[in-house]
């Protein structure tokens, strides 16, 4: 009895750290094959390039968390950073009121975000008030969202934003790059959100059985809408970061990341279907991509490979997941 | 005659069934009884290909068989009808009974007419009126488990196990499928009948069989044995219950529910409750009792601010009136609702034990808006020790444990609101009679502590157990209210059964 009870916990422990334990095998067998992959600056350059990832998975993981999803993370990201870097650049002219209100680069940092969020509780406001499902309310956002950044940038990139700006890409604080320090924080903010917060237990409550929430007494219309406009405003801060690093407001940026950000999610071993997941796995999820392109690049695969290569990687962490969850 | 020969069982190290050996006869109605965790469901998961992996033998008809699946033991002639409904709700009554075995066309497409015709004759064989073209979500649970009945009906099977088939039925259906069993016993076909009820057992059982702690202890006839030496024989002990106790001396108004009516959703001129008033006193238990589709959990709902929308009417608590709104406010007010269902309305299963007994009062164990582990934990383990939840820890997954448990889980998170009023629907429906009796008792402990309760049930000896004052509905009104003293299940059924003309 004994050695059957630890025999199991050696199982769980394994399948609790399958995607750490899959990071550690992809890094040992890459830097066998590369020698520029184990470096200080490419460590960072893996960070950064998925800080933007990870700020919008973990929007993307409270959704799925209620058994949700939001395809439109991508699009609002574009129209937030074209936002931003609108405001920052040109400053709001009506030149028949002889108005001009010229914007701080904080001003319209905060613009971007607000409207961030303002995309994001529509989601929530369709989704809930006319029970729209959110594949379907999101993808329309995705939609509407690029033609309005498209609308706003007149189909070109807004460029030359200043140094203040992209300070925020591409400066380091301590050490560490600063869209590395802002993951960081959003990353903490939301493990601290999931685990130690009402809002976090009713997401998971709603997730995994939305009747008996609903017969709890929580508001599940109130806490969906708040789910869906932290995922615009995580939405808006990748915006914020991408545009900032590139120094322009790319009219069709974020084009498919809603898609890098699921597979964050689902590597990470959060359930579609809502209730079960961490925000540690996304993270996880996030640096097994980030890696995984990483070492590809490095090793000269071709970008073609580097989607099946990809592809097939997502289908694996979910078999394994699966094989587990059916052992447990 | 189908053979259980030394079946064992484990699930992840835990032995579910040890050395099992049962003999299911031809031609009657062979009950298996015992607790709950007693291993009846895992055995007859085993006889009908659920779980396919097992050590011993099953042998049907003098062959040793091992089921693929499923689908493989129903080929054979082996059926099983669950406790828990296997149907799909967005499908058709008919769609779903013949789900698996559709019957086609010549030319390969869907012969519906066909399909429609049979179900619509299972559905005659059954009594139950409703179109084999109502999408099965539509229908209350009673009705999806006659077509769970149905559908087994529909394969002729040899042997066709029940788990618990009355459990959500009133007493119409019931008879009906007892005349039912008594039709396939005299076509020679086992029947494997699994319940609680002992009543029951008694009215349609030939053998039985008792299992406890997944051992098989005993079998026989049921007519030599007594009603209490089965309960004995099922938990090892003599089990008492006396409900009655001293009510508070002056009978003070905790609740009145004051002309509640409800509009059906869907049509807005068909009332689902029609003006229906009454009072509940301070430390009384107010039984509702009526049959199926009486309206009995439309109402708690209603009064629990679930149907705001579609209702009229108004409550008053504690001198206050109160508009019908939502469930946050009925909890404000002091009202807790158990649900009839507990998995689809009472409980997170994939959280555990502390997670779901805290649910309702997160509010309180706040600290700087973060969650304080430590009160949480300390609520869990207060009722976990006073309702005798059984569970490894407050940490475990709400689904692994035992209906009985899950119960005591549901009740805890609303005992945790301090409510005035409780509402408790079908509270004890799937659960074993120690788990049953623990509840009764926690019922009157709560009442004799000042709590108004509402005890909704289909089951007559329950009502007349727990109730100090019965309310009969039929129709969605109230048909008839009875003292304690007064009630029998003869007058309380008149009054439930609608006099169609």
């Amino acid at each position: 009895m004994d050695a059957a009870i630890t025999k199991l916990n050696y199982r769980q422990y394994l399948a609790r750290f399958q995607s750490l334990i899959a990071l550690f095998v992809l890094c040992v067998l890459i830097s066998l094959l590369s020698d520029k992959f184990l470096t200080v600056t490419n460590a960072w350059n893996v960070m950064r390039q998925i800080s933007v990832n990870i700020c919008i998975s973990v929007g993307m993981t409270l959704v799925v968390l209620t058994a949700g999803i939001d395809l439109s993370v991508g699009s609002i990201l574009a129209l937030c950073g074209a936002i931003t870097a609108g405001l920052l650049k040109n400053g709001i002219e009506l030149p028949s009121s002889n108005l001009y209100v010229g914007f701080t680069v904080l001003g319209a940092c905060v613009a971007g975000i607000i409207a961030g969020s303002l995309l994001g509780m529509f989601n929530g406001w369709t989704i809930t008030r006319f029970k729209v499902p959110p594949f379907v309310a999101t993808l329309a956002m995705l939609t509407i969202a690029r033609g309005l950044t498209m609308l706003w940038t007149k189909g070109f990139p807004i460029t030359g934003l200043g140094r203040k700006f992209s300070f925020l890409g591409t400066g380091w604080f301590l050490g560490i790059p600063l869209p590395v320090w802002i993951s960081g924080v959003v990353v903490v903010a939301a493990m601290i959100i999931t685990n130690k917060t009402r809002l976090g237990r009713y997401i998971y409550a709603i997730g995994g059985n939305e009747n008996a929430a609903r017969l709890s007494g929580i508001n599940i219309n109130y806490i969906k809408v708040a789910v869906y406009t932290i995922a615009g405003v995580l939405a808006a801060v990748g915006g914020l970061i991408i545009t900032s690093r590139l120094d322009a407001a790319q009219p069709n940026a974020g084009t498919g990341y809603e898609l890098d950000s699921i597979a964050a999610v689902v590597i990470g071993g959060t359930s579609l279907s809502g209730g079960r997941g961490s925000i540690m796995g996304t993270v996880l999820g996030a640096l097994i991509i980030g890696v995984l392109n990483n070492g590809l690049v490095l090793l000269n695969v071709s970008p073609f490979w580097q989607q099946v290569v990809k592809g097939l990687v997502i289908l694996a962490a979910v078999i394994v997941d699966k094989v587990n969850s059916k052992n447990e | 005659m189908l053979v259980a020969d030394n079946i064992s069982k484990k699930f992840s190290g835990v032995t579910a069934l040890d050395n099992v050996c049962l003999q299911l006869h031809e031609g009657k109605v062979n009950a298996i009884i015992g607790e709950n965790g007693a291993g009846k469901s895992t055995l007859m998961k085993i006889l009908s290909g659920v779980y396919t992996e097992y050590e011993g033998r099953i042998i049907y008809k003098g062959e040793t068989v091992r089921f693929k699946n499923t689908k493989d033991a129903q080929s054979k002639g082996i059926a099983i009808i669950h406790q828990e409904l296997n149907l799909v709700p967005h499908l058709s009554v008919a769609e779903n009974i013949f789900l698996g075995s559709e019957v086609t066309t010549p030319i390969g497409l869907l012969d519906k007419k066909q399909m429609r015709e049979a179900t619509k004759e299972l559905l005659n064989r059954l009594k139950l009126d409703v179109n084999p073209d109502t999408q099965i979500g539509k229908l209350k649970v009673g009705q999806q488990q006659v077509v769970e009945i149905a559908k087994a009906l529909l394969h002729n099977a040899g042997v066709i196990i029940m788990d618990e088939p009355t459990s959500a039925i009133g007493d119409k259906e019931v008879k009906v499928l007892f005349d039912i069993i008594a039709g396939l016993k005299q076509e020679g076909k086992v029947i494997v009948y699994i319940s609680h009820k002992l009543d029951e057992l008694f009215a349609i059982a030939d053998r039985y069989n008792v299992l406890r702690d997944g051992r098989f202890i005993e079998s026989g006839e049921m007519k030599g044995i007594s009603h209490d030496r089965l309960i004995q024989k099922m938990v090892g002990r003599e089990i008492v219950f006396n409900s009655k106790r001293n009510l508070l001396g002056e009978a003070k108004v905790l609740l009145s529910v004051n002309n509640v009516s409800l509009n059906k959703d869907s049509e807005r001129d068909k009332k689902l409750l029609k003006g229906i008033s009454f009072t509940l006193n301070k430390g009384e238990v107010l039984g509702i009792f009526g049959l199926m589709g009486a309206g009995r959990t439309e109402l708690l709902e209603t009064i629990f601010g679930l149907h705001a929308k579609n209702a009229t009417g108004s409550i008053i608590v504690d001198n206050k009136e109160y508009r019908f709104s939502s469930p946050s406010q009925a909890i404000r007010e002091g009202i807790a609702l158990v649900p009839e269902d507990r998995k689809k309305d009472g409980l997170v299963l994939g959280l555990d034990v502390k997670q779901n007994i805290c649910i309702t009062t997160l509010d309180r164990m706040q600290r700087m808006g973060v969650l304080d582990s430590g009160r949480e934990a300390s609520l869990a383990e207060m009722y976990i020790g006073r309702l005798h939840i059984k569970t490894s820890s407050a940490k475990q997954l709400a689904k692994n444990l035992s209906g009985g448990n899950q119960q005591k889980i549901v009740l805890a998170k609303w005992l945790a609101t301090a409510p005035k009023v409780l509402m408790l629907d079908e509270p004890t429906r799937g659960i074993d009679i120690h788990a049953k009796t623990e509840i009764y008792k926690l019922i009157s402990q709560l009442a004799g502590e000042g709590m108004g309760i509402i005890v909704v049930s289909s089951e007559m000896p329950e009502i007349l157990a727990v109730a100090d004052r019965i309310l009969v509905m039929c129709e969605g009104i109230i048909t008839a209210e009875l003292s304690a003293e007064d009630a029998t299940e003869d007058k309380l059924l008149i009054k439930a059964i609608p006099k169609t003309i």
